[in-house]
């Protein structure tokens, strides 16, 4: 492996750690679970993001081959993110807040959480 | 006959990527078996895509992933030193509704991820008719900013790339 190739592995790596580690020190530093949640969107887009490029870098210069699995993990990881923070954010409203410490929404029917969507709220 | 045997084209075509990615070696037997999943999941799923939204200007779409990216860095820096170097007690997070244009569930869908996938704000749920979405912001002093913000990056690609 020549040392450009090393020189670019070990930034990606450096900068990845660092990210990870702002991003775990922020679970422990933020003090309510909405402010916590947006440690992990940090942890899995530049912290995993530098990881996967120095792989990619890595396995270039080893085989030659470019590797597509890093790509593939980077679009799996943009599927499923989201959705787990969603579910979180959504069970913390209904558990932990009430319709009057939200902000009202621009329109005439109130957050999902709390109101039915226009065709059941006809029918009661 | 050919919308029967290929309901989903976009979808075939990334079926096919995606299996020549995960077995990561393109021969031929891999391109054959790649595109017959491409042919059959599509067949198998298309009831569950009623009213899919075609997707133009793939020019469009490149151009938001780009601009997504971007962003993604940009904002991951900013709340770093907002995590390292303000103190817990000046740290003012808001709750932002910003209201949509989009209507199609999967326009709302794509923004939703992007909101959260962009760091610093969270997307929690949607209104019940589906007309506005309700963002958390960790930090800012102009929550009126951060709606503009989205919806004038965001929100504005999207209505072009799903009509």
């Amino acid at each position: 492996m020549n040392f450009v190739a090393e020189l670019l592995i070990s930034i990606a790596l450096v900068i990845s750690g660092i990210f990870g580690f702002v991003g775990s020190y922020g679970l422990v530093k933020l003090k309510d679970t909405l402010q916590r949640l947006h440690a992990p969107t940090k942890a899995t887009t530049l912290g995993v993001g530098g990881v996967l490029i120095a792989s990619m870098i890595f396995f270039y210069s080893e085989t030659g081959h470019i590797s597509v699995h890093e790509l593939l993990i980077t679009l799996f990881l943009f599927l499923t993110a989201p959705i787990t923070a969603n579910f979180i954010a959504s069970a913390y409203l209904a558990r932990n807040l009430r319709e009057d410490d939200l902000p009202k929404t621009p329109g005439d029917y109130g957050w999902s959480i709390y109101d039915d969507p226009p065709e059941t709220g006809v029918d009661r | 006959m050919m919308a029967r045997l290929v309901p989903h084209p976009l979808l075939s075509l990334t079926l096919v990527l995606v299996w020549l990615g995960l077995v990561n070696t393109f021969t031929l037997g891999n391109l054959i078996l790649g595109t017959f999943f491409g042919f059959v999941i599509p067949m198998i799923t298309a009831p569950y895509w009623p009213d899919r939204p075609a997707i133009r200007r793939p020019l469009k779409v490149a151009e938001y992933i780009a601009v997504v990216l971007w962003d993604i860095i940009v904002a991951n820096v900013q709340v770093a030193m907002i995590i390292l170097f303000k103190r817990e007690s000046t740290i003012r997070s808001h709750w932002i509704p910003v209201p949509l244009e989009l209507t199609s569930a999967e326009a709302i869908t794509v923004l939703a991820g992007t909101i959260t996938m962009t760091p610093g704000t969270v997307s929690a749920t949607l209104s019940a008719d589906g007309a506005s979405i309700l963002v958390h912001c960790l930090h800012t002093d102009d929550p009126d900013q951060v709606c503009r913000d989205i919806k004038a990056r965001y929100e504005r690609r999207l209505t072009e790339i799903f009509p």
